[in-house]
């Protein structure tokens, strides 16, 4: 059933030949189709921009007031681009091998390497549109390290990539928005697909200030919606990020794939009251200086100057020699959950270890490290109040990323014909755990070069009879849409959607996080559906369908939530073998690392759909690693 | 801590507003001040009463989807710091805050705290941007960029576009959200091919806005949570100017408005039958009055 389309012949010319394979649009035929993006954030808007340059006639969603907020702009860090700048070996051969090893060999090898070929264009484009990346002072960009790979090939500018990147492609966009190529539906969010004769032709919205709900028809629908982290509630996602337009898709039909590869990310500000409505995340880069340590005796509730040097267990740097503090993001994780659930975690609730820059500061000075991590610190100073020059930060994982996505083939089509899915949405290139600075790259690879060749293609290539959304399919989905929305302003329970998502996070938090037990897994999966029962029944929301009403969209958003919960814990249930982000305890080394199972779990589990609390059927697509050969990762 | 709440109600853009006050009691002073609410709208649930709508998304300060008047003061008035970030141990037990959305024109209220900010992306369309299409981009170390060019490039464009420079102006100008803009991309050689046609639209289109003028109260600089400096005002008037003198081309197309030309070209390229009464275009068109307050011969013409 599953054909990823993968072309054939040698790695390093599969994209140039695909290319050359697909079919092309005549430029004065470009402007009688249309297209449905839906999403602006990296991927979304890029996709939007540069189909509206080719001449398509383009409709682009989003549920923010702009497309400029969509959470792409927060991620700070950097970008990655096999550039070479720096002469220090690196090429797209080896960012490819990075990027397939650092996902423990459970991504696509001819994606992968796709992606390392475009990230050169990426930055060029970028460069071209304004970005104001960082320079040195001979004019040319400037590049770090990142992530624990041993090349400089991240691009940044200062800690707000993400805002700067999204910039670039919220500018092009708006410039064919001015240009009549795009049409923005700004604070309209997709409710449903609409399949016509098995293939993709449009989706219902609602206008979330009206309340009005109303059907769009199009000859190809791009979902780029991001991720789901959120179904923690706690994540370092904003607020309103969800999964309801790739989780409507997959109701409709679309395979859903590895729903449990999540990222946990271990330097996070750690949870202080009960009201915390989010997490905040601290840049990776703070391992660089900082060292990791919590007490050696347990419930120590010392203050960390009076925990003398040999009292403190620098764990990192003692079970990890040769990488210390600079192990993986998985690895650091887990590892920060081991001590705290032995009861050495530090802080009010536990749930917390020191990263501690005194040694940096004795050793570099205090003037270098401010110039280094000032505006981090300031962050941190401005949440928690305490001052990290003095007193050590507290950390924690927070779920941050999602690997997992609609499935996609090589022309990132899901399982539904007509429909793709670019960006974190789908669950294409990163495997079991993603790098730092790749999330960038890969949708900006989506957004710029990858669906504007391969919508195309597809244009060309199918039959589309007119639809409109009169017809029959569009109705029927209507009228579906507004049955679900009455249902759950009729139910005038007790309970507000907020504390229904706190409490599905917290299961799926302390079962299909950072260390996945059979046990647990079995609890979370009955528990669940009691969840999601209860939810349909003492839900409380004020107001009415008709108008701006954000307590009527959170309950929206989490009634998919507790119907992909359940499917995640199914997903990392099946997969009993640990690899990346995902823990299952019974399958680690004697020293405790992540073992995983080439033998039975060598493949990319894509989930259909088969109805509320029905066992989802499962669909392998087998993964071979031609060009990067199997191994265990070992970071000691 | 315990505090009194006055917040702005408004059901929708065309029913008439008030302040109501609430009661909110055990806040930590741990909490976000968007936490503080996020407490209060659950207690409003549990009473059945309609929930404050207010706009938020990441919760980082970067977004800029969050912002209103925290007693007067857009963003409650820490430096460099939007309301999500706001903690709550700045205010003290027994304080009363008034919390309203911003107030201007150009920003209508949709509901409660939430205002329609669309006129910035309408800013953004008449030449916020490059013109350079996917595909064609030369290697990005082909240009060499200054590093004080790039730096002042990435200082303007920090701004997150929410609003708050213009919800402080005492005149509800969007010049420093428009001089940002503007600096960024005019700062860099990538930007120089259109540096005049867009400092030209972009003020065109900012004046359609209804945004008033700016009389240098440096409000804004002051509440900007992203810090953007008001020397960049002066920038934008500097290339304004520039682009006034060097011109050989209309503004580009601003949607939603009437393109007029100015007076000084209307002769070549208008037959005198198409033009419109001068007043209505000195009411219109911006440029085309602070041109011709500038050039004398144009005044005269425009009396003839």
């Amino acid at each position: 059933m599953l054909d990823a389309r993968i072309p054939s012949g040698p790695i390093d010319q599969k994209w140039n030949k695909s290319r050359y394979e697909m079919k092309l649009v005549n430029p004065a035929n470009r402007r009688k189709h249309s297209v449905i993006v839906v999403g602006a954030g990296l991927a979304g808007a890029a996709a939007a921009a540069t189909l509206g340059q080719q001449g398509y006639h383009v409709h682009c969603f989003s549920y923010h007031d702009t497309p400029r907020r969509a959470h792409s702009i927060a991620a700070q860090g950097g970008i990655n681009a096999a550039k070479n700048y720096r002469n220090d070996g690196d090429s797209v051969f080896r960012l490819f091998k990075d990027t397939v090893k650092g996902g423990d060999f459970r991504g696509r090898e001819a994606n992968v390497f796709r992606l390392a070929e475009v990230s050169v264009n990426i930055i060029d484009q970028c460069v071209a549109q304004g970005v104001p990346f960082a320079r040195e002072y001979g004019g040319i960009l400037d590049n770090r390290s990142f992530g624990g790979v041993q090349v400089e090939r991240t691009f940044y500018a200062r800690g707000q990539t993400g805002q700067q990147l999204l910039l670039g492609a919220y500018q092009a966009l708006e410039e064919q928005v001015a240009a009549g190529r795009v049409t923005m539906h700004i604070r309209n969010e997709l409710l449903d697909v609409v399949l016509v004769n098995g293939i993709a032709r449009g989706i219902v919205t609602r206008d979330l200030v009206t309340g009005q709900i109303e059907c769009h028809a199009a000859d190809v629908v791009v979902l780029a919606t991001g991720g789901y982290s959120n179904v923690f509630y706690l994540s370092t996602n904003a607020k309103a990020s969800n999964c309801t337009a790739i989780w409507r898709a997959h109701r409709r039909g679309a395979l859903f794939g590895n729903p449990c590869f999540t990222q946990i990310h271990p330097t996070c500000i750690p949870l202080s009251s009960e009201h915390q409505s989010k997490l905040t995340l601290m840049s990776e880069s703070l391992r660089n200086d900082g060292r990791v340590w919590v007490p050696r005796k347990k419930h120590d509730t010392r203050a960390p100057k009076d925990i003398p040097e040999a009292e403190r267990d620098y764990y990192l740097e003692n079970r990890y020699p040769s990488f210390g503090n600079l192990v993986p993001r998985d690895v650091a994780s887990r590892n920060a959950k081991e001590v705290c659930d032995e009861g050495r975690g530090v802080g009010p609730h536990g749930q917390g270890v020191y990263l501690d820059f005194a040694d940096a500061i004795h050793r570099l000075g205090l003037e270098t490290v401010r110039e280094k991590y000032g505006n981090l610190f300031d962050i941190y100073q401005r949440i928690t109040a305490d001052d990290a020059y003095n007193v050590p930060m507290r950390i924690y994982p927070a779920p941050h990323y999602t690997m997992g996505g609609l499935w996609v083939d090589y022309h990132l089509m899901s399982t539904i014909p007509g429909l793709f899915v670019g960006g974190e949405a789908n669950f294409s290139d990163h495997g079991a755990n993603r790098l730092g600075a790749s999330a960038l790259m890969q949708g900006l690879a989506d957004g710029y070069f990858v669906l504007p060749a391969t919508v195309p293609d597809y244009l060309a290539s199918t039959k589309l009879d007119s639809v409109s959304t009169s017809g029959p399919e569009f109705m029927a989905a209507k009228v579906e849409v507004e049955n679900r929305i009455h249902k759950l302003l009729a139910i005038e329970g007790n309970r507000s959607p907020d504390s229904f998502h706190k409490e599905v996070g917290k299961i799926v938090w302390d079962n299909c996080g950072m260390a996945r037990s059979d046990a647990g897994l079995r609890k979370a999966l009955a528990r669940i559906p009691e969840l999601r029962d209860e939810f349909w029944h003492n839900l409380r929301i004020v107001g009415t369908g008709e108008e701006l009403n954000q307590t009527l969209e959170k309950a929206n958003r989490i009634s998919d939530f507790l119907e992909l919960a359940e499917l995640m814990c199914v997903d990392a249930l099946h997969r009993t073998e640990s690899c990346g982000g995902h823990f299952r305890v019974e399958s680690q080394t004697t020293d405790g690392e992540a073992k995983r199972d080439d033998a039975n779990f060598s493949y990319a589990a894509a989930w259909e759909w088969r109805g509320v609390g029905q066992a989802p059927a499962l669909h392998k697509e087998p993964l071979s690693f031609e060009y990067v050969p199997l191994s265990q990762r070992s970071y000691k | 801590m315990n505090l009194t709440l006055r917040i702005w109600r408004q059901q929708s853009a065309i029913a008439a507003g008030r302040f109501i006050t609430y009661q909110v009691k055990d806040v930590t002073p741990d909490m976000s001040f968007l936490e503080m609410l996020d407490a209060l709208n659950e207690d409003l649930i549990n009473r059945k009463e309609p929930p404050i709508a207010f706009e938020h998304d990441c919760r980082e300060g970067i977004c800029g989807s969050c912002g209103f008047l925290v007693n007067g003061v857009a963003h409650g008035g820490q430096r460099g710091t939007t309301v999500c970030q706001l903690a709550m141990r700045f205010f003290k037990d027994g304080d009363t805050l008034t919390l309203e959305p911003w107030r201007a024109r150009a920003f209508p209220v949709i509901r409660d705290l939430v205002v329609n900010r669309s006129a910035f992306d309408r800013i953004i369309q008449a030449g916020g941007f490059i013109t350079a299409p996917t595909g064609g981009a030369p290697d990005a170390n082909a240009t060499l960029v200054q590093k004080e060019d790039a730096d002042t490039s990435f200082d303007a464009a920090a701004c997150i576009g929410c609003g708050a420079c213009v919800a402080a102006c005492p005149n509800a100008a969007a010049m420093l959200f428009t001089s940002a803009k503007i600096t960024h991309l005019n700062s860099l050689p990538q930007g120089q091919p259109q540096r005049e046609e867009r400092s030209l639209s972009m003020v065109v289109a900012m004046r359609n806005e209804l945004f008033g003028s700016c009389t240098n109260h440096g409000e804004c600089e002051a509440v900007c949570p992203k810090q953007i400096p008001l020397e960049f005002i002066g920038k934008m008037n500097r290339d304004l100017i520039r682009a006034l003198w060097h011109r050989h081309r209309e503004p580009l197309v601003i949607p939603g408005t009437v393109q007029l030309p100015c007076a000084e070209d209307a002769h070549e390229h208008f037959h005198e039958d198409f033009r419109l009464p001068v007043q209505e275009i000195a009411h219109q068109d911006p440029l085309q009055k602070f041109q011709a307050d500038l050039d004398p011969e144009s005044q005269v013409r425009a009396t003839k």
